[in-house]
C-alpha cells in the first residue's frame, strides 16, 4: 500500500491530470494536484494513481557520489573512529 | 541486487559489523513501512546482521489495522445493491465473520454472490470507470499519509461525480509510532527506519520527537537494500556515539517541509481523531475524518451506517491470529502457529497475510530465516 514506483511526467492535462511513464514504458494517468510544479519530464515517484514526490535528480548524483565517498571514508577511518570512541567514554 | 550493488551492500556490512561489537546489548531497529519489510526480507538482509542486531517490523501496513468495522460495512453496500470500488490489498480483507460462516467474509466472497465489486489501482481509475458506467457506488479509502492526498485531492477538488462516496479509514504514522514506543518499553527500541513514502508528505522533519523525546536514532531511508544497509550503519553509529538524531538517508526523494501541497490538502479535507486499528483499538489522534463540509462524501454519514465508537468497540482478529503482536514487532509471523498452516497467501486466514505489505505474507512469499540464508549465501554474499 506504501509502494512508490518512479516515473517519468510525458503530459499534463486539462484538471491537473499528468501522464506518467514507467521504465516498463507503461503509461498511466495521475492526478497531480497533490504536489506543487509538475512539468514534462519531471522524474516522480507515483502511489496509489497520485504523485507523492517529485525526485530531485541532483540529489541522485549527489547521493550516489556521497555513498561511495562514505564508504571509502569509514573505511579508512575506522580506527580513527574507534578511537575517538574510547576517548570519549574514557573521558 | 545487481553485482555492484551487492558490493556495496558487502562493504556497508562489514563496517555493521564492526560498529555493532562496540555496542552494548542487543540493538532492536525497527522499520515502520511495508515496502522496507519487503527489502529487507526479499534481499536477506536479517542474515547479513550481527547477533546483537535484530530488525524488527513495525506498524506498516495499512490493510493489516483496516479495522473489520469497516470491512463489514463495505460488504453490506455491496449486499444492498451500490457498487464498492476497493484497491487489489483490501479485496481478500476478511471482515469479521470467520472463515465456513455462510455469510460472506470478504469483498471477494460479496462479489461471488453477484454483488457488484470492482477492484482499482486508484481512486482516480474507479472515478474513470464510474464515468464509463454510471451507478451509485462507495470507494474503501485505506492507506497512511501516503495515500491520504489522492482522497483528498478527488474530495476538495470535486473530482468525485455525484452518488460517488468514500468510507475513510485513512491512519496517521507518527501516534503508532508513539503506541509502539510504549508497548516496547521493557525492551525499548533502539533504533528507527522511518518510512520514506510517508516521509515524501509529511516531510522528515515529522520524526524529530523521536530522538528528541525518546532518544532514539532516527534514519528516513530509501528502499534499495542499500539503502537500509547504511539506515543500520548510521543508527549504530549514532548509538556508538550516544548522539541520537534525525538523519535523511532519502534526500533523493524527501525534503526536510515534505510535499507542502498534499499537506495542505489532507488539513483542508479532513480532521485528525481518535481512531481504531484493528486488533488494537482506539489510539489518539492516529486517524482522518472528513470534515463537516465534506460529510457529503462521506458514505459512513450518507447511508446512515454506524460510526465505530470507543465504547463499542471489540477485538476484532479472528481467533487464534496474532496479527496485533505482529504489527507491533512484538511477534514474528513464523511465531504464530497458524502460519502457512492455516493461513496462506491466497487463502489468508488473518488480516497481515493479505495485502502484498503485510508482515505474514511478506515472510511467506520470500521466506524468512533458512530460506533467506541459502539465497543468501547462494549469491555470494555471506
Ligand atoms: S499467520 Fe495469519 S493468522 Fe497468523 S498472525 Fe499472520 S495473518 Fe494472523
Amino acid at each position: 500500500m506504501c509502494l512508490g514506483v518512479p516515473g517519468r511526467v510525458v503530459e499534463i492535462k486539462e484538471g491537473g491530470i499528468a501522464v506518467v511513464e514507467f521504465s516498463n514504458g507503461v503509461t498511466i494517468e495521475t492526478d497531480a494536484n497533490t504536489i506543487e510544479g509538475i512539468k514534462p519530464g519531471d522524474l516522480v515517484v507515483v502511489h496509489a494513481g497520485i504523485i507523492i514526490a517529485k525526485l530531485r535528480e541532483e540529489e541522485i548524483e549527489e547521493w550516489a557520489r556521497s555513498l561511495q565517498e562514505f564508504i571509502s571514508e569509514l573505511e579508512s577511518k575506522e580506527s580513527e573512529i574507534a578511537e575517538m570512541l574510547r576517548e570519549l567514554e574514557g573521558g | 541486487m545487481d553485482y555492484h550493488s551487492r558490493e556495496i551492500v558487502n562493504k556497508i556490512k562489514v563496517m555493521i559489523h564492526k560498529v555493532a561489537k562496540d555496542i552494548n546489548g542487543t540493538v532492536k531497529i525497527m522499520d515502520f513501512c511495508g515496502t522496507h519489510e519487503h527489502s529487507i526480507v526479499y534481499n536477506g538482509i536479517r542474515s547479513l546482521m550481527p547477533s546483537n542486531v535484530d530488525l524488527v517490523a513495525g506498524p506498516g501496513c495499512p490493510v493489516c489495522i483496516t479495522p473489520a468495522h469497516y470491512v463489514d460495512a463495505m460488504i453490506k453496500l455491496a449486499l444492498d445493491g451500490v457498487r464498492v470500488y476497493t484497491y487489489g490489498d483490501t479485496y481478500l480483507l476478511p471482515g469479521s465473520e470467520l472463515p465456513g460462516s455462510d455469510k460472506p467474509r470478504t469483498l471477494a466472497d460479496a462479489k461471488a454472490l453477484g454483488a457488484d465489486v470492482v477492484v482499482v489501482y486508484s481512486l482516480l481509475e474507479a472515478i474513470k470507470h464510474y464515468r464509463r458506467d454510471p451507478k451509485e457506488s462507495v470507494f474503501l479509502a485505506v492507506g497512511f499519509e501516503t495515500t491520504a492526498p489522492s482522497t483528498a485531492s478527488a474530495v476538495v477538488n470535486r473530482l468525485l461525480p455525484d452518488g460517488f462516496t468514500l468510507i475513510n479509514v485513512h491512519r496517521l504514522t507518527p501516534p503508532i509510532m508513539r503506541y509502539t514506543f510504549e508497548k516496547h518499553r521493557d525492551n525499548p527500541i533502539r533504533g528507527v527506519i522511518a518510512p520514506g513514502h510517508v516521509s515524501t508528505i509529511v516531510g522528515a522533519r515529522e520524526w524529530e520527537f523521536v530522538p528528541k523525546e525518546y532518544g532514539i536514532p532516527t534514519v528516513v531511508a530509501g528502499f534499495e537494500a542499500y539503502d537500509i544497509m547504511q539506515a543500520i550503519l548510521y543508527i549504530l553509529l549514532m548509538l556508538r556515539s550516544g548522539k541520537p538524531r534525525l538523519v535523511n538517508q532519502y534526500k533523493r526523494a524527501v525534503t526536510w517541509e515534505g510535499n507542502k501541497k498534499a499537506q495542505k490538502l489532507i488539513r483542508e479535507c479532513c480532521e485528525v481523531v481518535d481512531s481504531s486499528w484493528r486488533g488494537l483499538g482506539f489510539v489518539p489522534e492516529s486517524g482522518l475524518s472528513f470534515r463537516d463540509k465534506y460529510k457529503w462524501a462521506d458514505a459512513i454519514y450518507q447511508y446512515g451506517l454506524r460510526e465505530l465508537s470507543e465504547n463499542e468497540w471489540k477485538y476484532d482478529l479472528p481467533p487464534g491470529c496474532r496479527c496485533a503482536e505482529v504489527t507491533l514487532g512484538l511477534a514474528k509471523p513464523t511465531d504464530c502457529p497458524l502460519f502457512m498452516k492455516v493461513c496462506k497467501p491466497g487463502v489468508p486466514y488473518g488480516p497481515c497475510m493479505v495485502s502484498s505489505e503485510g508482515a505474514c505474507s511478506i515472510w511467506a512469499r520470500f521466506g524468512s530465516g533458512g530460506l533467506v540464508e541459502e539465497l543468501v549465501e547462494s549469491l555470494g554474499l555471506e
